[in-house]
């Protein structure tokens, strides 16, 4: 282990320009941060209350009392953004999770069930490859009904084929790799090579890929809010604040522009964190 | 990694013959992602709680009496046994027929024939659209320095990072409200295609043109790219002539993926552009629960993206001559 680590060290010694963060990876932290902040103390970045209604203040621009304007009912924007920055994660993080886990027991299947499971679980990934991008969750809430929970598992549902496939591929890498091989010489049985030396190499490779498909999944759950399909429009989650807001999209932009940018902002961070955590656990570049 | 020096002639004798075997291979699984398509959404459906003979007649409130229900049980064939109304819709289907629409009580094949012509329309557009976004940025972020790279990753991020549903309203805002050039909604005309497309157009671009970026950067260093350098030829005609035409291959195959994104994001833009086509007509039907134009529009997108994936890999193949003969080697 050390010895592996020392000669890692030694070819990659030349360019010592070590773990200095670049400034998109700054930038994606510090937003991360923030919304870190916002969904566990919303009450730190805003102090009106998202839900109080002023009709008298309806529809009014940014200004420094209102960052982000008014809406309809003179609630205050951006402190409804913050509000909704805890829905709209959560659903995120959730559909996230749910698409990697099938992704892993899919890919698990695949790569240690033998030649006929692995036939199988493959053209199950091509079959479902055949239901593009939102199709298979419209298809989930045809059946389950709409509304936050349902298009939660919608969306962690469709991104599971894509979930599967790489991790099929990484597991197949790492199953023939030296150290597999040697544990298998040295009489190790199949659970034991899965469990201590499999598994905690892709563990690694899957926290990118999750922390990759988050932002994927906080756009496509908004979607399906903008839609009407997910979160209902008097909750504060951002694709329902922008549903709610395309009416008055040429009086008022402030009320869709700035739930979007969230959105926008959301995934350039996650994008960005997860490329670097690929750069670093790889070791390449 | 075998030397293949013994196999080479047969091999390369049977070239034409290796190309069709191919084809038909690859077309047979293709029937059978589709059958399976097919298979699986017919019994997904079945999942829906209540009686679907209600939901012809317009969910639970109706208070449909019993004749009426049995009539229209008889009518879609809803009293016979699973396995055989399964082999009937799999019998219906090889011939075009996708069953009629609970709500409008009107043949869904008709409907959505009616309907897929916009989106295609739309999608090829934004599709050719995207590909020469991604093409200009590419070749303009590899060869400007360290300025322009990093400029270039930006905007790349960036589009790729925009959600149909929100750059549609910035443009809409943008351009029709503020500006007043192009109209809001989608109308017939080509003016009223230029939001839409760019809508969906722009993230696509951002997607290939990360890609493109990559394998041109990779490409430049390769042993071809080095002896036309050596050659001298001019670092431009490298770039256009030798180096982009390797870079597109993998965005060609690239391609079949990208349609079926385009039309699940016509989902979205024809639902804000109010643009008749196959994604509104799936949103509509899915806030009415109308099962035969859902599953209608679902097989239908699936076959072209099936359709499409197998051109992509015949063109890739076409264009590759490394992709023929790996299958040569055992």
């Amino acid at each position: 282990m050390s010895e592996l680590d020392l000669r890692t060290a030694a070819a990659s010694a030349a360019p010592v320009r070590r773990a200095r963060p670049s400034v998109s990876e700054i930038f994606a932290m510090a937003f991360v941060l923030f919304l870190a902040v916002a969904t566990v103390v919303p009450g730190l970045l805003s102090s009106i209350d998202p839900n109080a209604i002023a009709a008298r203040d309806a529809f009014q621009g940014p200004s420094p009392e209102h960052w982000f304007g008014t809406d309809e009912s003179g609630r205050d924007v951006y402190s409804r953004v913050i509000a909704g920055t805890s829905t709209s994660l959560l659903i995120g993080v959730s559909a996230t999770v749910i698409g990697v886990t099938l992704g892993l027991i899919l890919g698990v299947i695949a790569g240690f069930g033998g030649r006929i499971l692995d036939f199988s679980v493959n053209r199950t990934i091509e079959v479902l490859f055949a239901f593009p991008g939102l199709l298979l969750a419209l298809l989930v809430i045809v059946i389950a009904g709409p509304g936050p929970v349902t298009a939660t598992i919608a969306v962690g549902l469709s991104t599971a084929p894509g979930y599967a496939r790489i991790i099929r591929g990484q597991l197949a890498g790492i199953r023939s790799s030296g150290y597999v091989e040697s544990a298998r010489v040295l009489g190790h049985g199949p659970r034991r090579i899965l469990t201590r030396h499999i598994l905690p190499n892709a563990l690694a490779p899957l926290m990118v890929l999750a922390t990759l498909g988050i932002g994927q999944a906080v756009v496509w759950a908004s979607a399906l809010s903008y839609l009407g399909l997910g979160a209902q429009p008097p909750s504060a989650e951002w694709g329902a604040m922008l549903s709610a807001g395309r009416t008055y999209i040429g009086t008022a932009w402030w009320l869709t522009v700035f739930p979007g940018l969230m959105i926008v902002l959301t995934t350039i961070a996650t994008t960005i964190l997860g490329r670097s955590l690929t750069r670093r656990t790889a070791g390449r570049r | 990694m075998t030397p293949g020096s013994a196999g080479s002639r047969p091999a390369q004798r049977s070239r034409g013959f290796r190309g069709i075997r191919w084809l038909l291979v690859r077309l047979g699984g293709a029937i059978f992602v589709l059958w399976a398509v097919a298979t699986l959404t017919f019994f997904a459906i079945r999942l829906i709680p209540g009686d679907p003979a209600e939901a012809v007649l317009g969910g639970p409130g109706s208070q449909a009496s019993q004749e009426t229900l049995d009539q229209v049980r008889q009518d879609y064939g809803l009293d016979l046994p699973l396995a055989v109304q399964y082999l009937n819709a799999l019998g219906r289907l090889l011939t075009g027929d996708l069953g009629t629409s609970y709500a409008l009580k009107v043949p869904v094949s008709d409907l959505l024939g009616a309907q897929i012509g916009g989106t295609l329309v739309l999608a090829f557009t934004a599709l050719c659209v995207a590909w020469l976004i991604a093409l200009l940025l590419s070749v303009w972020s590899t060869g400007g320095g360290r300025v322009a790279a990093a400029v270039g990753q930006g905007i790349e991020l960036t589009s790729a990072a925009l959600p149909h549903f929100w750059l549609a309203t910035v443009l809409i805002a943008i351009f029709s409200s503020t500006l007043g050039w192009l109209p809001p909604v989608s109308t017939a005309t080509p003016a009223g295609l230029v939001l839409p497309t760019l809508t969906l157009a722009i993230p696509l671009a951002g997607f290939l043109a990360q890609v493109m970026r990559e394998t041109l950067l990779d490409t430049l260093d390769a042993p071809f790219i080095v002896s036309a350098r050596a050659r001298g030829e001019s670092e431009r005609g490298i770039r256009l002539r030798h180096a982009l035409r390797h870079a597109s291959l993998p965005a060609i195959s690239l391609s079949g993926w990208a349609l079926g994104y385009l039309i699940s994001g016509a989902v979205v833009v024809e639902t804000i552009f109010a643009r008749p086509g196959l994604g509104r007509t799936l949103l509509q039907a899915v806030t009415l629960r109308d099962v035969p134009i859902v599953t209608g529009v679902v097989l239908l997108v699936a076959l072209v993206y099936i359709i499409m994936t197998v051109v992509t890999d015949a063109a890739s193949r076409l264009a590759d001559p490394r992709l023929r003969n790996a299958e040569a080697q055992p």
